[in-house]
């Protein structure tokens, strides 16, 4: 990166940075298609591009719609979980009794099969938004945590002697030394919980079929309509490629500086 | 300004107590620079932390400008061997990072900061972050965040042995300079017999295991000294012939314990 970043000009990285994934995504959508023709692949099973593009062109209003409904769930679901999961990382890095209380009690939580919890929020919540968007902050809350608090715990040990040597209070230290070390590692948490709370969301539409790209998925299911299947799916693909560039955009906001470092 | 009373320092560590420092006893006067020596794990740097309150003596009592130090002073700085900058803050922020921690005005600081970069040769680089800066200039930035709190003593462990030999030599006579100019007091570590018959006043060369002190030398040349040429070749060679002396016989004298 920062390599690129000296040596490269301002064209050459516009060109790695858009135009690479692009030719990725055309030639990736070419071999689909080349191997759907030449296998004589019964769209049934496997439909080409060309099905899918059909499909979604039906009512593209309707698609744009669903997906809108499963990515604001998304963001709501990821928003509470990301802030949520901030927030506990910071109370367990602040005292030692607390996180020695509870993280195992968050481990078990988050290897309970979240699936399986699935008709259990349908009883407590019914249908509707909630349950969709609590499934999201279930499945994503856990790497924030996890990512945070190695994050907090990383400080090196000069800057702590540093912050020591000038007598700076805990929040001192924390607000201008241990959060904004601990920012890169926590990117790296969220990033890794995007695709999750797109899982998440799918889970929760799929069992309480109501709006969104799950619903439609099991709607194509019982009409046996495959390319309308696939073209929720690629839908949610790019909903996953929006959410994480939105997020590596914020992160090169807020931490500009870590790319230079990790080199 | 600096008193240290029969300073003893053990630590409980896996293997049993470590006896890091035995009696050291020792006063710095104001405006002196005293250089400590010793090999690697005598305690040198046990004993800065001493004296700058990161660490309470489990023996004697170290006192700075007349009181018993119990924790870190805003008139006593700190440099390190690295430079422990932010990276995500300006040359500029780092410098004023005490001044904030301290809840002093940032905007009647900010002039000095900028003040103390020019000394330091670093006006131009204000607005950089820490990454784009070599070494040696980062070690820079490090010695004004510690000249911005106006310390009375600055406690400095091995600042320049992580820079190659000729940016060493730079920052040593640079830290003459600053010395000459401001009379701080520095107590400076080093291993360099080189850099402490440059820098200091006095020399305390300290034994291993437990670091006691072994001998303090005084270095009668008169300032500004330089490296190579100068006019006092010879109490130069003598002073060094005198502290490699004292480090090498160091192994037979460690092994009579008082
Ligand atoms: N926090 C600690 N816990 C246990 N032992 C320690 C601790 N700090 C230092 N020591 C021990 O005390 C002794 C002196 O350590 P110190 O760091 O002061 O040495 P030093 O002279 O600065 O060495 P160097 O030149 O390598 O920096 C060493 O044997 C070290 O292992
Ligand atoms: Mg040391």
């Amino acid at each position: 990166m920062a390599t690129q970043q000296s040596t490269g000009s301002t064209l050459t990285r516009a060109w790695a940075n858009t135009a690479l994934p692009t030719l990725g995504a055309i030639l990736a959508v070419a071999l689909w298609w080349l191997v759907t023709v030449a296998l004589h692949i019964d769209p049934f099973f496997v439909p080409s591009p060309a099905d899918v593009l059909d499909a979604f062109m039906r009512d593209p209003g309707f698609m744009m719609n669903e997906t809108w409904v499963t990515f604001s769930r998304v963001l709501i679901g990821f928003g509470i979980a990301v802030a949520g999961g901030l927030l506990i990382a910071v109370l367990l890095a602040a005292s030692w009794t607390v996180e020695r209380m509870t993280m195992p009690l968050l481990a078990a939580i988050n290897a309970v099969p979240k699936v399986a919890l699935a008709p259990l929020l349908l009883v407590w919540m019914g249908f509707g938004n909630s349950p969709k968007i609590v499934m999201v902050v279930l499945v994503s809350f856990f790497p924030v945590i996890v990512s945070t608090m190695a994050g907090l715990t990383s400080t090196p040990a000069d800057l702590r002697e540093l912050g020591r040597s000038l007598s700076a209070s805990w929040w001192q230290t924390f607000v201008k030394v241990r959060l904004p070390w601990a920012l890169p590692q926590i990117f790296v948490g969220i990033k890794v919980a995007t695709p999750l709370a797109i899982i998440g969301a799918v889970i929760g539409e799929v069992v309480s079929p109501d709006h969104g790209l799950g619903s439609v998925i099991v709607g194509s299911g019982s009409s046996a309509d495959t390319p309308l299947a696939f073209a929720a799916l690629v839908l949610l693909a790019i909903t996953g490629v929006v959410l994480f560039y939105l997020i590596v955009a914020i992160e090169r906001l807020l931490v500009p500086w870590a790319a230079a470092i990790a080199s | 300004m600096i008193t240290i009373e029969a300073a003893t320092q053990t630590f409980k560590a896996r293997g049993g107590r470590v006896h890091a420092l035995q009696d050291i006893d020792l006063t710095i006067g104001a405006g002196e620079f005293v250089a400590v020596i010793g090999r690697s794990g005598c305690g040198k740097s046990t004993l800065l932390r001493l004296i700058g309150g990161l660490l309470k003596p489990t023996g004697g009592r170290v006192t700075v400008a007349g009181d018993r130090v119990t924790t870190p002073r805003r008139d006593v700085a700190m440099v390190f061997q690295r430079p422990a900058l932010l990276p995500w803050r300006s040359v500029l922020d780092n410098v004023l990072l005490p001044v904030e921690i301290f809840g002093w005005s940032r905007a009647q600081h900010r002039r000095q900061a900028q003040n103390l970069l020019e000394m330091t040769g670093l006006g131009g680089f204000a607005k950089r972050l820490p990454h784009e800066l070599s070494g040696g200039m980062q070690q820079r930035v490090s010695l004004c965040r510690a000249l911005i709190q106006g310390p009375k003593v600055m406690l400095m462990d091995e600042p320049f042995s992580a820079l190659d030999a000729l940016t060493r030599e730079e920052l040593a006579v640079e830290l003459q300079r600053i010395h000459m100019e401001l009379g701080t007091t520095v107590v400076f570590v080093t291993h360099s017999i080189q850099e402490a018959v440059l820098l200091a006043d006095r020399v305390a060369v300290l034994s291993a295991r437990p670091g006691r002190l072994r001998k303090v030398i005084g270095i009668d040349i008169p300032r500004p000294r330089s490296f190579g040429h100068n006019a006092h070749l010879e109490e130069v060679a003598g002073a060094s012939a005198e502290l490699h002396h004292l480090l090498l016989a160091e192994e037979g004298a460690a092994h009579h314990p008082a």
